[in-house]
């Protein structure tokens, strides 16, 4: 760990903050405002909705489901069809029943898990017309429920939380596009192609001839980034130079990843006029991350065992980053891969600049430990923010036990309803990764899925639904397609989304309803230090506990026979 | 049930024909007019054939080259078909392979470096690359083969040093990224000296 390398992700922390509360609070206005622009009003008449019109909480989360399954019908037709269809300069073939299901399933989930590597898979048209309009839009379906949530939240007596085709407007055109188009522009100028001519070929210096896809790759890395997708315009991520082709790039897509989900901390605190609490929040999330940068960047530089006893030279300085460079790449070394990371991980991102699976068992144990969190440390666009309100309810429950009184949590009595949908919230998912991981070791089918023997397999099998079920999509790789490992990674997928999503709007409803009551002395503030500390313990106990019999089943056993 | 699901259809596509084909078709417009280099590939001619792509490594084996790093992609720094190499911290398979990278290099290297030893083997040197076409490779690695270079193409160390120097990507703005050394431009360069 050298001083440049920690400077950069100190930068990088401030930057994240200073472009992260103005934005915030443009979002609170953006969904906030009653007026309506002409073209606005001109796209509801065309889309047949009353944007005036409120839904309570299951008008909303019904218009969610119906307009996500039949995208995911529209995304399974188009690359299932594309071999047929046009924009497929380079002749690629329909893509198979069980990989389409399962690939349409992770891009309308936000989670972008990839079987598949998308420059020999995906033709033109079902990377531009498909799967990177996803990214748009389950970014913004994530963030338009948070918006309802909130308002839930913020409202006292109330019957509706706002309406899903106006979130979804504002959300898509107001907050993505431009922030898309911006990072676009930056991304080409750094070296990301954006083109629709087929490969070129190159006459090597060597004599060999070598193919170079290519494609309209900048506009889709930068909404993937933006919008939490992950998913890869190339097989190796954003570890490919044309993905993510200098330090600035890399920069600049790191602050993509989590500038949004920073951003809408800030924004609820507008929206609920809590601006203390959302910056505690902020603090709970931030102190997280922080941990698990100072857990992988030091075990990443000391290097993994193998190339320890190897001889080789790992020491940093004297013109190499050194450490454990395995399935890592020169331009961004041990400082910005531990914080890219720590970051895809946090958020429910997923894409990569690093290959996981090379990781030291330690710093390999940080990505899968952060996923198991609910991704509620900043999280996905939407998602993460109102996951970890499951785990703030929580926190205040456990509070009001151990001081005898009802909780409240901004003014509203906690009950046990609220209880209910937060516990389901917070725990649906990892209960079904263990279900599923275990269900995969136990079977024959299961188990053709795994690339490494040993209790490695199994950690890979681990990540796998673990990435699915959470939504994350970034791959400890190593795990194979099988039909039976893409049919249960799309159920994972389907319900890690919208069981979770779900309980948050009913949450929001139940707490819409509620009137405020007076803050007296036996309130548990939720405005202090205090509060961090219970919520990050939370959290790990919560979600800590759940997982710490599967990590000893795998990066623990194997960090053991790795001394 | 049914206002829902037609709203949907007439979104699905207004969305689709918006976000799946305006917003990457102008973007693409404006970054062909704009950075016409970099939207097509940052593509490296020589004499008026594409050699390749300063953002791609590719095979180079001959004495008179500097190196790449290791790739796992199969064939090696496949630019169409870009991989990790995925081999657990303890997979018995990623011993064997950083044993042999090292043992090739150091027959490789030795008779031009009197002494050398695997311990001032720099660590990318022996590890495959994350996307398996990092372009480029440390200024300690580039060092450690410099001196090859020099002695098979008769220039002098300080010739090859200060291309060394010419062609390493500094970080951007001095502060983003690690420095690196970009082979393909640097064994163009030392073409065109001799």
């Amino acid at each position: 760990m050298s001083g440049q390398g920690i400077s950069q992700i100190l930068f990088y922390c401030v930057a994240l903050i200073a472009l992260g509360y103005p934005l915030g609070m443009y979002m609170a206005r953006i969904y906030m405002a009653d007026r309506r622009g002409r073209i606005e009003l001109g796209v509801y008449r065309l889309i047949r909705v009353d944007g005036k019109k409120e839904q309570d909480w299951k008008s909303y989360g019904g218009t969610v489901i119906v307009f996500s399954i039949l995208f995911w019908g529209l995304l399974y037709a188009i690359q299932r069809m594309q071999g047929h269809l046009f924009l497929n300069p380079d002749h690629l073939k329909g893509v198979p029943a069980h990989l389409s299901l399962n690939t349409a399933a992770s891009f309308i989930t936000n989670t972008n898990w990839q079987f598949y590597g998308g420059e020999y898979t995906m033709s033109y048209l079902t990377q531009m017309a498909g799967l990177a309009v996803q990214n748009f839009v389950s970014a913004a379906v994530g963030m338009a429920v948070l918006a309802a949530v909130v308002r839930g939240i913020a409202r006292r007596s109330a019957g509706t939380l706002g309406n899903f085709w106006v979130d979804l407007y504002r959300s898509l055109v107001y907050i993505l596009l431009p922030l898309a188009v911006v990072v676009t522009v930056i991304l080409v100028w750094q070296g990301v192609p954006q083109t629709l001519s087929g490969h070129a070929t190159a006459h090597t210096l060597q004599g060999a001839t070598q193919p170079i896809a290519r494609g309209p790759v900048a506009s889709q890395i930068a909404i993937k980034q933006l919008g939490t997708n992950g998913g890869g315009y190339y097989n190796s991520n954003s570890a490919v130079p044309f993905e993510n082709p200098t330090g600035l790039s890399n920069f600049i897509e790191l602050l993509a990843i989590l500038l949004i989900p920073a951003a809408q901390v800030f924004m609820f605190g507008r929206m609920v006029l809590a601006r203390r609490h959302a910056w505690m929040v902020f603090a709970s999330m931030f102190v997280v991350f922080l941990l698990g940068v100072a857990v992988n960047l030091p075990a990443e530089q000391h290097g993994s065992q193998v190339l320890r006893s190897s001889g080789v030279n790992l020491t940093q300085g004297h013109g190499q980053s050194g450490g454990n460079m395995s399935d890592k790449e020169v331009r961004f070394g041990q400082a910005n891969s531990a914080a890219w990371t720590v970051a895809t991980s946090d958020a429910s991102n997923g894409s990569v600049n690093s290959g996981f699976d090379a990781q030291t068992p330690l710093g390999g144990a940080v990505p899968l430990v952060n996923l198991f969190l609910g991704e509620v440390i900043f999280g996905g666009v939407g998602t993460g923010l109102y996951g970890m309100f499951f785990y703030i309810i929580i926190a205040v429950f456990v509070a009001g036990l151990m001081v005898g009184r009802t909780p409240e949590w901004l003014g509203k009595k906690i009950e046990a309803r609220e209880i209910k949908y937060a516990a389901l919230g917070a725990l649906f998912v990892p209960t079904m990764v263990l279900a599923l991981a275990a269900l995969s070791i136990v079977t024959k089918s299961g188990l053709a899925s795994v690339y490494n023997s040993g209790v490695h397999g199994f950690t890979e099998t681990l990540y796998a639904y673990d990435s699915q079920s959470n939504n994350n999509g970034s791959a400890f790789a190593g795990f194979g397609l099988t039909n039976f490992s893409a049919d249960f990674g799309t159920i994972a997928m389907l319900l890690g989304r919208f069981v979770p999503m779900l309980s948050a709007l009913a949450l929001g409803g139940a707490l819409a309803r509620k009137r405020i009551v007076p803050a007296s002395a036996g309130t548990f503030r939720t405005d202090g230090a205090t509060f961090v500390v219970l919520l990050v313990g939370v959290i790990a106990l919560t979600a800590g506990l759940m997982i710490f019999p599967a990590l000893t089943l795998g990066p623990i056993v194997e960090g053991l026979m790795h001394q | 049930m049914r206002a829902n699901i037609v709203s949907s259809l007439i979104a699905i596509v207004a969305i689709t024909a918006f976000f799946g084909f305006a917003y990457p078709l102008v973007l693409t417009g404006f970054a062909q007019v704009a950075f016409s280099h970099q939207a097509n590939g940052s593509l490296i001619r020589r004499n008026g054939t594409v050699v390749g792509s300063s953002l791609a490594a590719q095979s180079f084996t001959g004495k008179q080259y500097f190196h790449e790093r290791p790739s796992a992609t199969s064939p090696a720094y496949n630019a169409d078909g870009t991989t990790f190499a995925n081999l657990g911290p303890t997979n018995p398979d990623l011993a064997k392979n950083v044993e042999a990278a090292a043992a090739a290099i150091l027959k490789l290297e030795g008779p031009y470096n009197p002494g050398l030893t695997i311990h001032d083997i720099p660590v990318d040197a022996v590890t495959t690359s994350a996307s398996g076409i990092d372009p480029d490779i440390s200024p300690a690695n580039a060092a450690l083969q410099s001196r090859r270079v020099a002695a098979v193409r008769h220039l002098p160390l300080a010739t090859v040093q200060k291309l060394i120097a010419q062609n390493t990507t500094g970080r951007s703005w001095g502060f983003f990224g690690e420095p690196g050394v970009n082979v393909l431009d640097l064994n163009l360069a030392l073409d065109r000296v001799s």
